[in-house]
């Protein structure tokens, strides 16, 4: 039998370790410093250069970028805490925050775990024995299979008991990962097999439970937290249904359209879920909800949930200060009638990924970063600055945008509206989809379920044209760089003020008339743009003609562009981003040995995690040649022609970037 | 206007206090009636040599344009945007060669485009330029018109020490040939580009035989490389002269149209002009009170007839430049010398012999607009065609002949009507009209721009609202060449 009792003898927390990176490491900084607690970061060789690096008091270094030999190489964090002298090891989310294993060994070190005691992430980081438990807490459960008879067969029979749809979920799973959904009986065998793949690739583990799957659920999730003196509270819902991949994308607190009954039914459910496990500092438990405020547990998140910072919003808390409060021991710093929720949050997650591809992970220089300002009611979390780099070894968040408002409507306007100033250059992000995501009708009137993506789908991904004046905008920055760029270089010269180089686009006795080739993603545009005079330009596009004048103003590194097209004066930065390409010349990709055709190209960066085939294998069209790991994701790779393998040119465990050739295929 | 801001941003003028004594011209007086028929008339020559300029942007029209691009081909005119920087200025030259010159056949540009610009900005900041390089762009119009001015550049270029790359883009036949094979490097484009000297074209062989050093998949590529062998030329552009941060003048420039108008026998002060083309309109006028029809320093302009005084202060002023290096700018609009009873027995043979000698002699960087009239000896003076300013530049009001319409026509029925009377015969008005007609209408047709640009006498027609512009593009193209040492010949005293 697990200990399941912590000694309630306050041990004062002066210095914490964090063992995490990236925005949350940051986060936990923050508030250790705020109660002038000194901190200390380990980072791996990715992150020599991160943010949370620079925050830090005392930094260390703790091994090579892949997380299973740094951020979590519990010897080694443990190492570094006792050497520093920290007393306790904040976890952040991800990596070691849900692991019961390092839990006991910061007990058995005499560090303290900023989280629950290891009995209560072991009870409920198994589905299975978590529903058990709640279910005789008097929590509802949803219906379902968590036998250990696991063969297919069993399996299959008791998704038919329980009556399709069904949800097939790894019982060690969490993150979307190991979970599929059968809508039908045909689909089972395939769907199970696939989430048992996944699962095994992610826990080591392929038990799976089974259960019924409803029909256009809510998300809904209670913040709860618990003392080492047996005091709970509730810091009422939040609501995560819009998801994509099974991953949450925006949040909000309150949960919309919920009954102050169901709320309350809701936040004491939650609460008995944490007192049947002795539940000590923040968690989180999962609901499932339907239509008619009927919920059901799911699990119980034993951490800081990423999107923690809504209920900080709503409540006015820092939960990060009660985390390390409690975990020294102190009691809560409030009680249940003591807490009200006030106003309405929201929380965006800015990805490195594309919606248009599948949401596909990205990772690449962050070339231009600038975002809405932040105050007390728009906060930035984020690890990262401008000039850093989103590795392909980590989690693709860039950032979460947190507003806060009186109203749900006013904070969604709010959250629109500095989404719009939220610019990044660079590498494809979610911004303009979340934008669109939080401007959709259903979503502004708090119609939300886990399907909402899905279901509005085509309003989500309309076919963008851009709009002429955008495109002008777009060809005057690029002539106006261009300007910039040959003065400095002039500057630097023996002649610096060359006619040659102050004079752009000077024609004798006509005007210099260029075509310009846009491309904006696989639509390409043709801008003719005639220079008239120093900073103004005559755009055609189509049978339009537009009369432009355009500047370049460089402030702090970054080049602002004022322009005035047709009369409308415009500052780019105010109307969000918009990702145009110039053409690749034909020769370049004539030469290149990266032609697409030629073989099988990294979608994304990553880590090679299998080969199927071997030099000298005939394959077909469509074949599964290799499997990638990014992002935590895994990623087939198929052949996009028939043909014969020529070359496989790198090994499994290598990293490799974007576009690289993966496999050479002869015809 | 919110672009003249610009040089603004670069950094601060620093300039003291009484720097801005030196600055001339005045406000023009645009409500003059003077001044806004002027303008209006400028304004038409304008407009007529900016819609022949953009007949001969067309090119070959809109078939031979299409054919062109079917093939996969640039245009003569992208070929050239895309070899040089992205917005480069292009300093063209002679755009109404050929015009009028083949009856029926219209041969755009004389059926070659010439020109200066900026290739391979180098990261040091190296300028690459025209006086010291050309580039041939061959093309696939071959024929009488192409052949005219690449074989008489050739010679010219093989006896300086030019820099040449070649890129062949269409078909370089027998004479054409040479152009890349005598280049430094040259670049042939795949299926497109041939070279030989007759018989039928070996397309594959042109770089097994070595005549090229390049090859090109297409006429993207070719330029692509012309750049990388631009850049690789190790030249670093080193002006020998004081180089400060440009000003604009204080007056539009445009107001030179009200100024100078169409007619050429109305008088204005030139000195408005310089004003209007000079940085921050300063001018250190050099012996102001004598000689006044010609203003000095850096630049010669002139206001009608020479006197011996305005030779002699000319010859000094040459004289001058030339000791320090310092390039001149030739304005012209002359009548001539000062003839006359009074102005021979002066010496104005003697002293105009000084000037054109000066001139002839003086190796500094020349520069000559001809902005009115150009005729006689005054054309020799001021740095005419035969005095080889590196470039010689017209305004389309501007007329050049060895003496004005009337003038000559005058001088035939005088000698017409002499030997008449000689003859004890009368000479009636008609017979003097007859006489007189066609010579003026001759003299119209022959002294007008057009004509001249035509036969390469100038280096092309310039929007008098452009000249600032051009020559300063000009003056910065030619001190790529070093500027050497002036021996002059004997003086007549």
């Amino acid at each position: 039998q697990n200990i399941r009792f912590t000694s309630t003898v306050f041990q004062p927390i002066n210095k914490v370790l964090i063992a995490n990176r990236g925005e949350i490491a940051c986060r936990v900084m923050q508030s250790a410093k705020k109660m002038a607690i000194q901190t200390v970061a380990v980072y791996s060789e990715a992150d020599v250069q991160s943010m949370h690096v620079s925050m830090a008091d005392e930094t260390y270094y703790i091994g090579p970028a892949a997380s299973q030999e740094s951020y979590l190489n519990q010897k080694k964090i443990i190492e570094v805490a006792k050497y520093t002298g920290a007393q306790a090891i904040h976890p952040g989310y991800g990596f070691l925050s849900e692991n019961a294993e390092f839990a006991e060994l910061c007990q058995k070190e005499g560090i303290i775990f900023v989280g629950p005691p290891s009995s209560a992430i072991r009870d409920m980081g198994i589905k299975s024995t978590s529903k058990h438990i709640m279910s005789s807490a008097g929590v509802p459960v949803i219906e379902g299979y968590h036998g250990d008879d696991q063969s297919d067969s069993r399996l299959k029979q008791e998704a038919e008991h329980i009556g399709f749809p069904v949800m097939i979920k790894a019982v060690r799973g969490g993150g979307g990962k190991g979970m599929r959904t059968a809508m039908t009986v045909e689909d089972f065998d395939s769907q199970l097999q696939s989430a048992r793949t996944e699962a095994m690739k992610s826990f080591g583990d392929d038990v799976m439970l089974i259960e019924k799957f409803v029909e256009r659920p809510r998300h809904v999730e209670v913040q709860v937290f618990g003392d080492k003196h047996g005091n709970y509270v509730y810091l009422f819902e939040r609501d995560c249904s819009v998801q994509r991949r099974h991953q949450k994308i925006i949040e909000e607190a309150p949960a919309p359209g919920i009954s102050e009954t169901t709320r309350k039914s809701l936040g004491e459910a939650a609460v008995r879920a944490a007192q049947a496990v002795n539940y000590v500092g923040a968690g989180t438990v999962e609901f499932i909800m339907d239509r008619d405020e009927k919920f059901y547990f799911m699990e119980m998140n034993t951490r800081l949930q990423v999107e923690h910072p809504v209920t900080e919003m709503v409540t006015g808390t820092d939960l990060v200060e009660w985390q390390l409060k409690v975990a020294a021991g102190d009691r809560l710093p409030v009680l249940q009638d003591e807490l009200k929720l006030k106003g309405h949050a929201f929380e965006a997650r800015i990805y490195a990924e594309d919606p248009d591809n599948n949401f596909m992970p990205g990772a690449g220089p962050l070339l231009h970063l600038s975002t809405p300002p932040p105050a007390s009611d728009v906060r930035i979390e984020t690890g990262v600055r401008q000039g850093d780099e989103v590795s392909v070894h980590y989690d693709p968040m860039i950032a979460k945008l947190v507003v806060w408002a009186d109203d749900r409507q006013s904070a969604l306007r709010k959250c629109r509206a500095k989404l719009r100033q939220y610019n990044i250059v660079g590498l494809t992000t979610n911004i303009r989809f979340l934008e669109d995501l939080a401007s959709h009708p259903s979503f502004e009137s708090g119609d939300v379920h886990t399907g909402f993506i899905d279901q509005h789908y085509s309003e989500l991904f309309p076919r963008r044209t851009l709009s002429h004046n955008v495109v002008c905008q777009a060809a005057v920055a690029l002539v106006s760089l261009e300007r910039i760029q040959t003065w400095n270089s002039a500057l630097e010269s023996k002649d610096p003020f060359s006619p040659f180089a102050m004079e752009t686009g000077s024609r004798i006795n006509h005007e210099f008339k260029r075509t310009i080739t846009l491309n904006d993603g696989d639509k390409s545009i043709d801008v003719q743009l005639s220079y008239i005079r120093d900073d103004t330009y005559v755009i055609v596009i189509g049978d339009k003609s537009y009369h432009v004048y355009a500047m370049l103003d460089t402030v702090a590194d970054k080049n602002i562009l004022r322009s005035v097209v047709d009369g409308v004066h415009s500052k780019a930065s105010v109307d969000g981003s918009y990702q145009l390409k110039l053409p690749t010349p034909k020769f370049i990709l004539e030469t290149s040995a990266t032609a697409p055709t030629a073989g099988a190209i990294a979608p994304m960066p990553g880590v090679i995690e299998k080969v199927n085939v071997k030099v000298g294998d005939t394959v077909k069209a469509g074949q599964p040649l290799l499997i990638m790991i990014a992002m935590k994701m895994e990623y087939v790779i198929q052949a996009p022609k028939s043909g014969v393998i020529k070359e496989i040119p790198h090994n499994v465990g290598e990293t490799v970037n974007k576009g690289v050739t993966l496999i050479k295929l002869e015809d | 206007c919110l672009f003249k801001h610009r040089r603004h941003y670069l950094y601060l003028v620093t300039k003291y206090h009484t720097d801005n004594a030196s600055t001339i011209g005045t406000p023009a007086e645009v409500n003059s009636t003077n001044y806004k028929d002027n303008y209006d008339q400028m304004v038409k020559l304008v407009q007529e040599l900016r819609s022949q300029t953009e007949r001969v942007i067309q090119g070959g029209g809109p078939k031979a344009v299409e054919k062109h691009l079917s093939r996969g081909k640039m245009l003569p005119r992208d070929r050239i945007s895309n070899l040089l920087d992205p917005g480069s200025p292009f300093l063209e030259f002679s755009q109404l060669a050929g015009y009028q010159l083949y009856g029926n056949d219209d041969v755009p540009a004389g059926g070659i485009i010439t020109g200066i610009g900026r290739v391979s900005w180098l990261i040091r900041g190296a300028q690459i330029c025209q006086d010291r390089m050309r580039f041939f762009l061959t093309r696939n119009t071959l024929g009488e018109f192409f052949i005219i001015k690449p074989l008489c550049l050739l010679k010219a270029y093989h006896s300086f020490t030019f820099l040449q790359i070649a890129v062949v883009m269409g078909s370089c036949t027998a004479g054409g040939a040479y152009v890349p094979a005598m280049a430094d490097e040259s670049i042939i484009v795949k299926k497109q580009g041939t070279i030989f000297l007759g018989g039928p074209p070996l397309v594959s062989t042109h770089w097994k035989s070595g005549v090229t050093d390049y090859y090109a998949t297409d006429d993207q590529h070719a330029l692509h490389l012309a750049r990388r062998v631009v850049k690789n030329l190790n030249y670093n552009k080193s002006p020998q002269v004081t180089i400060t941060q440009p000003e604009e003048p204080l007056y539009d420039i445009d107001e030179i149209y009200g100024i100078v108008g169409d007619n050429l026998k109305r008088t204005y002060d030139v000195r408005e002009v310089i004003a209007r083309i000079v940085d921050g309109s300063i001018f250190d006028e050099f012996k102001a009170l004598y000689g006044e029809t010609l203003i000095t320093v850096g630049i010669l302009a002139n206001n009608g007839v020479l006197f011996s005084e305005s030779a002699l202060k000319a010859t000094h002023f040459i004289e001058l430049c030339s000791k320090r290096g310092i390039p001149m700018l030739f304005l012209q609009n002359i009548t001539g010398f000062m003839v006359g009873r009074e102005a021979e027995a002066g010496g104005i043979a003697k002293d105009g012999a000084k000037m054109v000698t000066a001139v002839a002699c003086a190796n500094v960087p020349k520069f000559t607009v001809i902005i009115g009239g150009s005729y006689g000896a005054g054309n020799y003076g001021m740095c005419g065609r035969a005095y080889s300013p590196r470039f010689l530049y017209m305004w389309p009001n501007a007329r050049i002949s060895v003496m004005g319409g009337e003038q000559a026509a005058n001088v035939l029925t005088t000698l017409a009507k002499e030997q008449r009377l000689r003859e004890d015969k009368t000479f009636s008005e008609e017979e003097e009209r007859a006489i007189k007609g066609p010579i003026l209408k001759k003299y119209a047709k022959e002294g007008h721009p057009f004509y001249s640009s035509a036969r390469l006498w100038d280096d092309g027609i310039i929007d008098p609202a452009d000249t600032r512009s051009v020559l300063g593009l000009s003056l910065s193209a030619s001190l790529n060449a070093p500027i050497t040492e002036t021996k002059f010949g004997v003086f007549r005293m």
